[in-house]
């Protein structure tokens, strides 16, 4: 079976965000695989187990995200490509979904796992819109994968409940928390990943020019939360308290 | 410039969802004086067209099909893309719900369209569209707007206020026959989970537990708070971790990501990533333990104390007066 991994390097979830002149400040920044696509990874890892294959972990950016790349071949994927988008000036989730469609033009796949959502912008498009462009059978928010021969079945979480579907390969599905538990890179799994095939390409290797894949929207301004102000703690015995909380509530806060 | 803008209503258990008209009122601020249509696909829905209108919708297309009963991504892409190709709109708008994040990026595709998602206010100035969306879920903010083409946009519920329900308002529902070819992927069976029906991104009220709660159980003592309140129940990564209750309730920067009204955080230490999820919620109400929990640095309102004390006296105290 031909898997395929899209992947995106994101902000630790434990990071504070800096803003300064408009732009995220990442020195220093401490980067890991978008947790989501850690769930498509093993997804990826355990579907070649079973049923032979290869995994090939995708992802479109700069040259630091060779490092995400080879911890994704740690865990157990087979090849790593990145497309380096560094000369763009700026992308978005057309940008990226018409780059990845340009690439998969050419490649034969069964099944093509992502996150369904980064950690960072939050917009679950480039999945969809890459299976789209594909004109293959896409299903998000996915928390089980059967596959039997051609026909899948899967378990979405559709806020909340669990919708049971049917579609057929080839498929393009996007992982929700609950899909599975990423496993952590192996110290062989580790030395493993040195030498498997990590491959760069550009646009120009794939026939692109900037203009195919200039953004539709454009971000003009970023900025932080105002800072909220230390609350009231309250104090007493806890049933007065118990009593207190529910008058400010209703006549303070005027939630209730 | 006028804009036609196309709204998608939304509805579930036969009744449209409030972020329909929280979508309608921003397709207002879009339109600039123009025309505001609704949209509804679905088997019998024709009779939750006038409701559209009510709420601000100028008129309101309908298409009913049988492959349109549930929601799939074929069914719905094909009926709404008919629509579309019939009115032509300049924008289009709907819910940033499982529907709407999931045909979004489809349309867009099909229409080589910009998709702004999960806006959680617009800002209107004539023709210059600008929407605000929250980026490391809620840790920051951007406005984004536009360059060029057709505009999508998904709007986060309960954030865009919806425009006053006017009953003397009237507009036409007309009905839109759709084909609608092979469905390659069928749904077989839906399981319903959320045991109130109170969903949490729509939920004004949530109760959620972390660690503290201690064990699946102990989430019962907070499903009666909930209950009293019509809250939806939600949990910190480490009370899923622990395997207190479904990943479908975490709350937080890889979760759920929420802002209702009240937000009761009981037995939740306040981790970066838990913050992200809830911290632009309207009030918090935070019950811990420990003094020192990270969680009273973002609370309007502390208890210092043991949940499965404090929880319980807040249920009765609330039945007193709800």
């Amino acid at each position: 079976m031909n898997i395929y991994v899209i992947m995106k390097r994101t902000f630790d979830t434990e990071e504070k965000i800096d803003i300064k002149d408009g732009v995220v400040v990442d020195d220093g920044a401490e980067y890991i695989i978008n947790p989501y696509d850690e769930y498509a990874i093993e997804e990826a890892i355990q579907k070649r187990d079973e049923f032979g294959g290869e995994v090939t972990v995708v992802t479109v950016g700069d040259e630091d995200a060779e490092k995400e790349l080879r911890t994704a071949l740690a865990m157990g994927a087979d090849k790593a490509v990145l497309i380096n988008s560094e000369d763009l000036d700026e992308t978005d989730q057309y940008t990226t979904s018409v780059i990845l469609a340009k690439y998969f033009e050419d490649k034969e796949y069964d099944l093509i796992l992502a996150g369904n959502v980064s950690v960072d912008k939050s917009t679950g498009q480039v999945g969809p819109r890459l299976a789209e462009l594909l004109g293959i059978n896409c299903v998000t928010t996915i928390t089980k994968l059967d596959i039997d021969g051609e026909n899948v079945t899967i378990e979405r979480d559709v806020e909340g409940d669990v919708e049971t579907v049917e579609t057929k390969l080839p498929v393009l599905v996007t992982a929700q928390q609950g899909l599975n538990e990423p496993r952590y890179p192996s110290l062989p799994g580790i030395m493993k990943a040195k030498k498997k095939p990590l491959e760069e390409i550009d646009l120009d290797d794939l026939d692109l020019d900037e203009e195919d894949v200039e953004a539709k929207t454009e971000t003009i301004e970023r900025y932080l939360p105002p800072e909220k102000q230390a609350g009231k703690i309250l104090e007493g015995e806890i049933p007065d308290q118990v009593k207190e909380l529910v008058e400010l509530l209703r006549s303070e806060a005027k939630v209730i | 410039m006028a804009k036609k803008v196309l709204v998608l209503g939304e509805a579930r258990s036969g009744e449209l969802r409030n972020v329909t008209f929280e979508a309608i009122a921003a397709a207002k601020d879009i339109s600039n004086g123009g025309e505001v249509v609704g949209a509804l696909l679905g088997d019998n829905v024709t009779e939750l067209g006038n409701e559209l209108i009510t709420y601000g919708a100028d008129r309101v297309v309908v298409a009913n099909n049988d492959k349109l009963k549930d929601y799939t991504p074929d069914g719905y892409s094909q009926a709404f893309m008919q629509v579309i190709e019939k009115e032509n709109p300049d924008a289009i708008v709907m819910g940033h719900t499982s529907i709407g994040k999931d045909l979004s990026p489809k349309i867009a595709a099909k229409l080589e369209a910009g998709v702004i998602s999960d806006a959680i206010a617009v800002e209107a100035d004539g023709d210059d569209v600008v929407f605000v969306r929250p980026i490391y879920s809620g840790k920051a903010f951007e406005k984004q707007r536009l360059k060029e083409g057709t505009l999508i946009a998904t709007i986060r519920p309960n954030n865009i206020k919806a425009l006053e329900k006017d009953e003397s308002r009237s507009g036409d529902v007309s009905e839109l026959d759709v084909e609608i070819k092979d469905l390659r992927t069928i749904v077989k069976e839906i399981v319903r989970k959320t045991t109130t029906g109170v969903d949490l991104s729509e939920a004004n009220i949530i109760v959620a537990g972390g660690r503290g709660v201690k064990s699946a159980e102990g989430f019962e003592t907070l499903q009666e708070l909930a209950d009293v309140l019509g809250a939806a129940v939600g949990a910190s990564r480490g009370a899923c971790d622990a395997g207190y209750c479904d990943y479908s309730l975490q709350i937080g920067q890889t979760g759920k990501v929420v802002t209702p009204d009240l937000y009761i955080a009981c037995g939740i230490s306040g981790a970066i990533q838990h913050l992200a999820g809830m911290s632009n919620s309207k009030v918090i109400v935070a019950i811990n333990k420990d003094p020192e929990a990270n969680i009273f640095n973002v609370a309007d309102y502390g208890i210092v104390g043991d949940l499965f004390e404090v929880v319980p006296l807040l249920t009765e105290e609330f039945k007193k007066i709800l």
